[in-house]
């Protein structure tokens, strides 16, 4: 089976995670995607962390203004009825539980829920910005991720080797061959991507898996 | 209402003393008092520990740099509290080097530990980093079998931030999402210079408006650099 990696299904899935009016936070590069395919009928509420609530759309070529940017510091627009406020109202909707989910880009995330997304040492070290509360605060984290590394590995591990952005506070992984939910130090595969199937993920994954008996298969 | 003196950029620049901790708002140079930070860089106090939430950017292959990214290509700084500086490659390399010394805080527990510094607290709890790194050397205090870090206060000799609007008491009004850390930071200086877009008559902002109150500015700067 060949694989391509494909970062749109990813945004696809997680964007049919979400219910009308859950507050959301998407992180910057892969989770960002999610924002383009909320299907038709579902509104939810983007929150960023730099301080606004409705987070519109990049504004037209020549409208930036640069006192309203998203989390890595892009002009975008305010939706109507959006809001703005300071950082430390932000942190308090976001460790106070007020955000619903939170999608996050990963480096490495294990069987536990332990997710490393902020520092390879001695190599890249960005800092954790606002991912580790958001990780500990949000009531639903989601780690997006291209289910393998440049080098072939996977980035599901069972145990993280990276420095931690948060400790057993993922719940779901989204990856670009399925959907897994981590239960009991474990990853249960909940959905499979079609051309995929659970074999294939269980072969090429360096993890204890658990393919659930009600384990779907998903054309996305 | 006692009015506040209306300084130079240079005047403010002239304020921070070589060794000093300062505080800048600004989020990725968004929200930045951009006109005080050029007269910083041109007066150029050394030896400073800064305290922001990241040091905006600068890119050595298009040689692009933004905000307080010009005071680190000073090489002002001795230490630095940041959340992210993963968009500042000079930041990178003089900590790699050990030029200077960075110590990341999550973001929400370094708002949180301004907020503590400006309002007279011991310190925060917060759940933000257990487990992780950010945890060594700190206190774990368990609450409702909860665990959460002791993240203990931040304060500055001098904090310089950044209003669209403000009066001449030193009642400020933020716009957008430039509001970010100005507003906690503006709470935990000793000296606090508010670079200001639109400066007009006390009287002419409704109180039912000010974000920042004007007890906390002690000097105002009209901006003149607009961009970053």
């Amino acid at each position: 089976m060949e694989y391509v990696a494909n970062k749109d299904n990813i945004a696809k899935r997680i964007a049919r995670m979400f219910h009308n009016g859950d507050v959301v936070n998407l992180g910057i590069g892969l989770p960002t995607l999610v924002g383009n395919y909320i299907p038709e009928g579902v509104t939810i509420i983007l929150q960023s962390e730099n301080g606004m609530m409705g987070l519109g759309p990049a504004p037209e070529a020549g409208q930036e203004n640069y006192d309203i940017v998203n989390a890595g510091g892009a002009p975008v627009t305010v939706l109507t009825g959006g809001c703005f406020f300071d950082s430390a109202t932000s942190f308090g909707i976001i460790r106070g539980g007020h955000v619903d989910y939170t999608v996050l880009g990963v480096l490495e995330v294990d069987q536990q829920g332990n997710l490393a997304n902020y520092k390879v040492p001695g190599k890249m070290v960005p800092g954790m910005g606002g991912a580790m509360d958001l990780v500990s605060g949000a009531r639903v984290v989601i780690a997006a991720t291209l289910h393998f590394e440049p080098s072939g590995k996977s980035r599901m591990k069972r145990h993280c080797t990276l420095p931690l952005t948060a400790a057993r506070e993922v719940n779901y992984v989204v990856t670009d061959l399925g959907l897994f939910e981590v239960v009991g130090d474990r990853f249960h595969l909940r959905e499979v991507f079609a051309p995929f199937t659970a074999e294939f993920i269980k072969e090429k994954t360096d993890a204890d898996i658990v393919v659930d008996t009600d384990c779907r298969v998903i054309e996305l | 209402m006692i009015e506040k003196p209306i300084i130079t950029a240079a005047e403010a620049a002239g304020k921070i003393k070589e060794g000093d901790t300062i505080m800048i708002g600004g989020f990725m140079a968004s929200g930045s008092p951009h006109t005080v930070i050029q007269a910083v860089k041109e007066i150029a106090p050394k030896g400073l520990t800064l305290i922001s939430t990241d040091t905006a950017a600068h890119d050595f292959k298009s040689g692009r740099i933004t905000g307080i990214g010009h005071l680190v290509a000073n090489k002002q700084f001795k230490k630095i509290f940041a959340s992210h500086i993963g968009l500042n490659q000079e930041t990178q390399r003089q900590m790699n080097a050990g030029e200077t010394e960075v110590e990341l805080v999550p973001q929400g527990s370094l708002a949180e530990k301004i907020r503590a510094g400006g309002a007279g607290l011991g310190g925060i709890l917060t759940p933000t980093g257990v487990g992780t790194e950010v945890q060594e050397g700190k206190q774990v205090i368990t609450v409702d079998g909860k665990a959460y870090l002791l993240e203990l206060p931040l304060t500055a000799d001098v904090a310089l931030i950044k209003a669209k609007k403000g009066d001449k008491a030193g009642n400020l009004v933020y716009a957008g999402t430039a509001c970010n850390f100005n507003l906690v930071m503006a709470t935990a200086a000793k000296l606090v210079i508010a670079e200001v877009e639109e400066l007009v008559e006390v009287g002419e902002i409704d109180p039912n408006e000010v974000q920042t109150a004007s007890i906390f500015v002690d000097f105002i700067v009209k901006a003149e650099k607009l961009d970053m």
